[in-house]
């Protein structure tokens, strides 16, 4: 089985550290795992995305081209990749930021009120792991066990505080 | 054996190199291999070695010199723009016998270019780094763990035939990260009896030079580091071959584009085309033997690189004829993707069967 996954929205949003935790919980998981970001000049303000490849087998090219799950967590990024996804594939959209309807009827759509379920909870910025949280409950491409171990090694030492409020909010995108 | 973990490409080609004995590191910022310098900048100084920014590429090659000199593991990383403001010093290096490690993390070029992955510097880094007749090591990762056991191998043979050695990597391999071992550490001091390194009245004080105004003494030199150089061709060629045994159509790539190759490979092979791969892992001294191996059985090749086709000619070379060598790439920091390199299998394999 290989996921390949892609992750785009603004800077700042914590895509980038999103991917992270997923291949780190890959990895934990025992699986073949990649992780490359885009550093383009299009970061500085502009989109910033992801390529996350979890596999049974080596992984080939990182770069995902056509990703089996797409999450779009602003509108540019729906639009951009929106077309790109496997017929069969699976979109995630932080629909508190999105207001537009996904046009394809041959994927299917999650929409996920992420930022705002997050703000609510006091969670502000944590609408990555809420849509984190989702992927998981959707692919299960990892044990929770696994998943937990892979945040625990993707948050650095010196913000080792912030691990229980990520947790909290993979917790609600998995209820979602 | 440490314990598995995810890293950068440049953090880890940061980390084994320390770990590989180097405590002098030299260089200046450029993406997107910045992170080399950056990690270094961190980790130098708890580890007692030397991390230090030059104001240029040509001042920080030339403290490489200095320290390969001495006899030191020394440094360098940059990109594409510049190993080409190195070259001077590279030069000087492999006409003065001196040990070092460059690394290049290759961005899309000519000129200022781009900062997306690139492997355009192919002729640069195996034909001519700089002036003169010389060559340097040159290997080329296609993993992060592959990049983190070269780094190590890397040093060794530049110590052991007293040149410097290449990594080129490019920016696919320098920003991605996957999962690696790193090597336990090996020592940091070795013994040169040829270094510049201090005599104590104990012996002729040793001469790192470059300069020979006779022209007789200068071609001496030149044509004893030559058959230096043929042993390394004969000694130190290095290529994955995948699938080729009997394999119709061989690609062939190195590093970033070796992996959209595999999947292009196992694409072919899955729609039942007998496709394979070379990979080589050293470019300089170019894996001859196992390309003209085959030569022998394949019925065409395909080299795929992200430049305008610059190994392809090597591959020619070895080839001789014998079978049709195509080429396909993209350029400018574009990567491409395994369907378009399948689509150049399944072509060719139309032209052949």
């Amino acid at each position: 089985m290989t996921l390949n996954i892609l992750l785009a929205g603004f800077g700042g949003q914590g895509i980038l550290f999103a991917g992270k935790v997923m291949a780190y919980a890959g990895m934990m998981e025992g699986k073949e795992i990649s992780w490359l970001p885009s550093y383009g000049p299009e970061m500085r303000g502009g989109t910033a995305n992801c390529s996350v490849c979890i596999s049974d087998e080596k992984i080939g090219s990182p770069l995902v081209t056509n990703p089996d799950i797409l999450i779009a967590m602003n509108l540019p990024s729906l639009e951009k990749f929106e077309n790109d996804v496997v017929p069969g594939g699976t979109i995630i959209v932080d629909s508190s930021i999105i207001h537009k309807k996904v046009e394809r009827d041959d994927v299917k759509t999650i929409y996920l009120d992420a930022s705002s379920m997050a703000e609510e909870n006091g969670l502000k910025g944590a609408a990555n792991m809420v849509i984190l949280g989702r992927m998981f409950a959707e692919t299960s491409f990892c044990s929770y066990e696994n998943l937990e171990k892979g945040l625990r090694k993707s948050v650095p030492a010196r913000k080792a505080d912030l691990v229980d409020s990520n947790l909290k909010a993979i917790g609600l995108g998995m209820k979602s | 054996m440490g314990e598995k973990v995810l890293m950068k490409g440049n953090e880890a080609i940061a980390e084994a190199a320390i770990a590989a004995g180097c405590r002098h590191f030299f260089g200046y910022p450029i993406t997107p291999q910045t992170e080399v310098a950056a990690y270094m900048s961190k980790r130098m100084p708890k580890v007692g070695g030397v991390y230090l920014q030059g104001e240029s590429e040509v001042a920080s090659i030339n403290m490489v010199l200095g320290a390969g000199a001495a006899g030191v593991r020394a440094m360098t990383s940059t990109s594409s723009p510049g190993i080409s403001l190195m070259s001077e010093g590279i030069s000087y290096m492999a006409g003065s016998d001196v040990p070092a490690l460059i690394v290049n993390v290759q961005r899309g070029g000519p000129g200022l270019g781009g900062i997306q992955p690139s492997q355009a510097d192919y002729f640069q880094a195996t034909r001519s780094t700089g002036h003169g007749d010389f060559h340097l090591l040159v290997f080329a990762p296609s993993t992060v763990q592959e990049t983190v056991d070269m780094i190590s191998d890397a040093f060794d043979l530049a110590d052991k035939y007293r040149m410097p050695a290449m990594i080129l990597s490019d920016g696919m391999l320098g920003q991605m990260m996957e999962p690696v071992v790193l090597p336990d550490p090996k020592p940091v001091e070795q013994d040169k009896p040829w270094a510049a390194k201090g005599h104590n009245n104990e012996r002729p004080h040793n001469v790192i030079n470059s300069l020979y105004i006779q022209p007789q003494e200068l071609e001496d030199l030149v044509r004893k580091r030559f058959e230096k150089y043929r042993t390394i061709m004969q000694n130190e060629q290095r290529a994955e071959e995948y699938l080729t045994e009997d394999a119709d159509i061989i690609v062939v790539a190195y590093g970033a584009s070796s992996r959209v190759s595999r999947s292009a490979v196992d694409k072919a092979r899955a729609e039942g085309i007998k496709a394979g791969m070379i990979r080589p892992i050293s470019l300089w001294p170019f894996p001859v033997k196992a390309v003209s191996k085959a030569a022998d059985t394949a019925k065409a090749f395909l080299t795929v690189e992200m430049s305008m086709g610059q190994m392809v000619d090597d591959v020619r070379l070895v080839v001789a004829g014998r079978k049709p060598v195509e080429f396909y790439g993209r350029t400018g920091g574009m990567i491409p993707t395994p369907k378009e390199v399948y689509e150049q299998i399944v072509r060719i394999n139309g032209g052949v069967c």
